[in-house]
């Protein structure tokens, strides 16, 4: 048994190399649910309906039936990712990243991931990113609706595009309205990433109750699993400053 | 020829009580017409239909002489058409809606600088193309007495500064017609009087304008020509001093007098 001194240089290399592992999976995740996210919203927000034009003719000549409002209803690409975020909030995330990285291997039998570290890595990203993606979905859909219906019409007045107004006018007001919420879900990502342990990514918490079982030859030891909050605290507390620093910055127009 | 000729306008909304049932008018160069009624009357999907907000379900919309919207020719009501027709219109709205983003002079430049990247030479005249958009947005906001606030954003304007700063937006864009969605109801009646004294040197300049207003005094001093309007028709029309103050009929002395009984 070795004294708390001699413990500390071994442990503390390993939860830094755990703690490299806990960025790349935060890092990778909001490079890829951030922008995936928008793609999501926009595709909930999607409003081709095929049948809207028939409901308003059969409207048109025999008032408004059931069929008429089913037909203005029935928009397949916003039903259909609405079905996905219902799916995708409505299960555990530690769920998701189960299935996602044992069904290849197990009902296809075909392991996708590849083993080793690596493939849990791989596997985890798409679990994260995917979950992420349809929570800043909704957010995004939030802060887009929230913009008042004016701002866009100001825009069409002005004989912008679509797309210029959703640029110019309707995206920075979207920012500012989303900074509060986002900052949240970035928040809870941090310590997220270490259901990644249910696979066995070597993460931080992976290499903290590493010491429990025994490893490197230091076993039974607890403190090394408390002392990962210690990391988990500090980038908290760095992410807090930076995206109150973010919200400031936005804070010179009021929407 | 009329600038701008409005013919058998309809418009209802989810197939229930329609909002306008046929409304015909028509505007000469330079002419300020003031539409008059109560709430609810189709004034503000009149002016809406022209901008190209709503569309119309039957009638149509010329300016100069050209078919800008015809209910009837679907070919007429294309996405990307529609966007350069709506420049034929300028629409100063109730309340405001500036984009908050901006400062006073980015509000006013922001659209013809959009504008200006589709021309052919905007990457060789860049800067000229640029100073000379700026240049314009001074103007007119030294036009309408926001000089000295062009740097501001709009949540450091008041309501009436903020209100010509829509004005000035909507000129950038030189516009044949001005229409104006009851420019003045979101303000206090000291602000009200700044906007409307801009909206009056305007008549002077001969803008074409079209003013959907509650004020009867200024359609009474200010337009040419006032319209009555009432369950989604023109009730009356005719020179403004005439319409307010001898009206021919009974529902428009009806309203008029809700206002002098106050």
């Amino acid at each position: 048994m070795q004294t708390f001194i001699e413990q500390a240089p071994i442990v503390i290399g390993a939860l830094n190399t755990g703690f490299l592992q806990t960025l790349k999976l935060f890092f990778i995740t909001l490079i890829g649910a951030l922008p995936l996210g928008l793609i999501i919203c926009f595709g909930e927000m999607n409003n081709w309906a095929p049948f809207a034009a028939l409901g308003r003719k059969i409207a048109a000549r025999r008032g408004e039936t059931r069929f008429c409002r089913f037909c203005s209803w029935f928009k397949p690409v916003s039903l259909l990712i609405k079905l996905v975020i219902w799916v995708v909030r409505g299960t555990p995330l530690m769920l998701q990243l189960l299935v996602i990285y044992y069904f290849p291997g197990l009902v296809w039998k075909n392991n996708v991931w590849g083993t080793g570290e690596t493939g849990r890595f791989v596997a985890s990203a798409a679990a994260f990113i995917f979950n992420y993606a349809c929570y800043f979905a909704e957010i995004y859909r939030g802060g887009i609706q929230g913009v008042p219906a004016g701002q866009q019409e100001a825009g069409q007045v002005l004989g912008m595009t679509r797309g210029q107004i959703f640029v110019h006018v309707t995206l920075l007001q979207m920012l500012k309205r989303i900074v509060p919420p986002i900052s949240n879900e970035i928040i809870t990502l941090v310590k997220d990433t270490s259901l990644s342990r249910i696979i066995a990514l070597q993460e931080i918490i992976w290499a903290g109750q590493a010491f429990l079982k025994g490893s490197q030859g230091i076993s039974g030891a607890i403190w090394p699993l408390f002392f990962t909050g210690v990391y988990y605290l500090l980038f908290s507390g760095i992410l807090t400053l930076l995206l109150g620093w973010t919200e400031r910055k936005l804070d010179y127009f009021r929407a | 020829m009329p600038v701008l000729e409005v013919k058998n306008i309809r418009k209802h909304f989810g197939g229930k009580t329609p909002v306008l049932q046929g409304v015909d008018f028509s505007l000469d160069r330079g002419e300020t017409v003031a539409i008059i009624g109560s709430s609810g009357s189709g004034k503000t999907t009149l002016l809406r239909c022209l901008n190209f907000l709503t569309t119309p379900d039957a009638g149509q919309i010329s300016v100069n002489g050209e078919t800008l919207f015809d209910a009837a020719a679907p070919d007429t009501q294309r996405e990307r058409e529609i966007r350069k027709k709506r420049l034929h219109f300028g629409l100063v709205f109730q309340n405001f809606n500036l984009f908050p983003q901006y400062t006073a002079l980015q509000n006013v430049m922001l659209a013809s600088e959009l504008l200006a990247k589709e021309r052919p030479d905007y990457r060789q005249n860049k800067k000229q193309i640029l100073a000379g958009l700026r240049t314009h947005a001074e103007t007119l906001l030294q036009q309408v007495g926001l000089g000295e606030k062009m740097e501001l954003y709009p949540h450091q304007l008041s309501g009436g500064q903020q209100q010509r700063v829509a004005i000035a937006r909507a000129l950038a864009l030189s516009p044949d017609i001005l229409c104006f969605d009851e420019p003045t109801s979101a303000l206090d009646p000291e602000l009200t009087g700044e906007v409307l004294r801009v909206i009056r040197g305007l008549r002077e300049q001969r803008m074409t304008m079209i003013v959907v207003t509650h004020e009867m005094a200024f359609a009474r001093d200010v337009a040419d020509r006032v319209i009555f309007m009432d369950g989604g028709v023109i009730v009356e029309q005719g020179p403004a001093r005439q319409v307010i103050e001898r009206p021919q009929c009974e529902r428009t002395r009806q309203f008029l007098s809700s206002y002098t009984s106050i």
